[in-house]
């Protein structure tokens, strides 16, 4: 094979860092991406949510809006209560269209002078043109300067705040700025995984050397994909273009919570309508929890039956290392979305049966500050 | 005699008329952590090239196809408590199943052990 890649597939600021550590590579989003290193998903994953684990995250867009009013501006493309944040906090809410589906899911932090934007690797640049197309006045800046790296699970802050003195003092969902070697670094205490933890957003020409030296710390390990992938399904967390798309609402989605009470009532984000409907009357289906009762895995587009008749189907599925069996989430009928209720999952032919349980599979552990 | 060995990854021991089958040490280092092999039920038949198995990762679900065709004969059932046996000991510990062979020609077809290892280092 060609060492160099196609020319349409990209690379991360790190890919030499993480050909060093023996990844093993998988086009992801347009992107070359390690999926795992050589220990592994299962010890990655443990890892993880034993000591510390650096993701490369870079692939996803880091966007900023510049304008007098950004937070007024952007509540037009998303239902989250933005006008509430204060500078320094951070929001999970997710662009709509006008059917109440779900474009893509993001964080939304509110700077003193603008909003820094975390969207999703595969919709950056359908999000950016949104961006451009719907906020007349705002100046959209698309930060490909910057790469983005995650640091996840028990011990990450304490790692973090040992390059980063203050890191451990920042609440939960916030941002700040810190200084290292010299350069701006924007750290969030934040993450995909269910831990404690901070992502951080360095210039790509620091990526490189930040990492080595997160990597020298003895808690931290390299994480790949893969392993992302398991800690986020562990921890109940939505996999866009899975668990939620065009056709997912976030009420569907278990997302209400992102909906606060005066962006309920007072609506004007895409698809408002569906939204304040479901909200009063109640989904017509739900994405669950659920525990296949047996050992085999149950993936995505896994078809749910409930008395044999097919109520549902799995959007994402796999293996939870930290469960230490077969974990689910998938959208079943209203009348089905009760934990305790039975159902059965069509696996290659055959039926196995499952429990629909509540999420997360692993007890979130994120700072009480 | 000794293990031969098929372009899809799989490994298969004969002694008398009965063929032991699973993966290659190589087709379970690509796959990662196995969690679950489904098998098939003792006496199905199988075909050479068909699908008889399953085995999954963390990651995803993979079909393991035979070899040779014949008739199942036993199962592994210590797989169903520790999948993990495929990655310790793919080539022994971790076989898969054990077929009545219907045509003993079919091994013909198969690779030796350095022919598959000549394979294997073309895919690097």
């Amino acid at each position: 094979m060609s060492s160099s890649p196609p020319s349409d597939i990209r690379r991360t600021p790190l890919y030499s860092l993480h050909a060093e550590l023996g990844a093993k590579f998988v086009p992801f989003a347009g992107y070359d991406m390690p999926v795992q290193y050589k220990a592994g998903i299962m010890a990655e994953h443990r890892h993880t949510r034993a000591a510390a684990g650096l993701f490369d995250v870079s692939h996803m867009g880091q966007v900023v809006l510049h304008e007098a009013e950004p937070a007024l501006a952007l509540e037009k493309l998303v239902p989250g209560d933005l006008q509430a944040l204060k500078p320094g906090a951070m929001r999970y809410t997710m662009f709509t269209n006008e059917n109440g589906g779900v474009l893509d899911d993001l964080m939304v932090l509110r700077r003193e002078t603008d909003l820094f934007l975390v969207v999703n690797a595969s919709r950056k640049a359908d999000d950016i043109a949104l961006l451009r197309a719907s906020l007349g006045g705002v100046r959209i800046e698309y930060l490909e300067d910057r790469a983005l790296l995650a640091l996840q699970g028990p011990q990450a802050v304490a790692v973090a705040n040992r390059l980063l003195p203050g890191v451990a003092r920042m609440g939960f969902m916030t941002g700040a700025n810190f200084t290292w070697n010299s350069h701006v670094i924007f750290v969030t205490r934040s993450g995909y995984t269910g831990e404690d933890g901070v992502e951080l957003s360095i210039p790509n020409s620091q990526a490189d050397a930040f990492a080595r030296e997160l990597l020298a710390q003895p808690e931290v390990a390299p994480i790949g994909l893969g392993a992302r992938d398991s800690l986020r399904l562990e921890a109940g967390l939505c996999l866009y273009g899975n668990d939620l798309t065009p056709e997912t609402t976030p009420i569907e989605a278990g997302l209400a919570w992102t909906i606060s009470k005066r962006r309920r009532a007072a609506g004007g984000f895409p698809g408002d309508a569906v939204i304040q409907k479901q909200l009063a009357l109640g989904p017509a289906r739900k994405r669950v929890g659920i525990k296949p009762a047996g050992r085999a895995p149950a993936r995505d587009h896994t078809k749910i039956l409930a008395g044999g008749a097919e109520v549902g189907e799995i959007t994402s599925g796999g293996f939870g290392p930290s469960v230490d069996g077969p974990v689910a989430m998938g959208y079943v009928a209203a009348a089905q979305a009760v934990s305790g209720t039975a159902l059965d999952l069509e696996i290659r032919g055959k039926s196995h049966p499952a429990t629909v349980v509540p999420l997360p599979f692993t007890p979130h552990r994120y700072a009480k500050i | 005699m000794s293990l031969k060995y098929t372009k899809e990854h799989e490994w298969v021991r004969v002694e008398d008329d009965v063929a032991t089958i699973g993966i290659t040490t190589y087709a379970q280092e690509q796959l990662g952590d196995v969690v679950f092999v489904e098998l098939p039920e003792i006496d199905a038949e199988v075909e050479a090239g068909n699908e008889f198995a399953v085995v999954e990762s963390v990651k995803a679900a993979s079909e393991v196809y035979s070899p040779v065709g014949g008739t199942v004969v036993e199962v592994n059932e210590d797989l169903a408590a520790k999948p993990g046996l495929v990655n310790e000991d793919a080539e022994g510990e971790g076989w898969f199943v054990k077929i009545k062979l219907a045509d003993p020609d079919e091994l013909d077809e198969l690779m030796d052990a350095r022919a598959y290892k000549a394979y294997v280092d073309t895919l690097s």
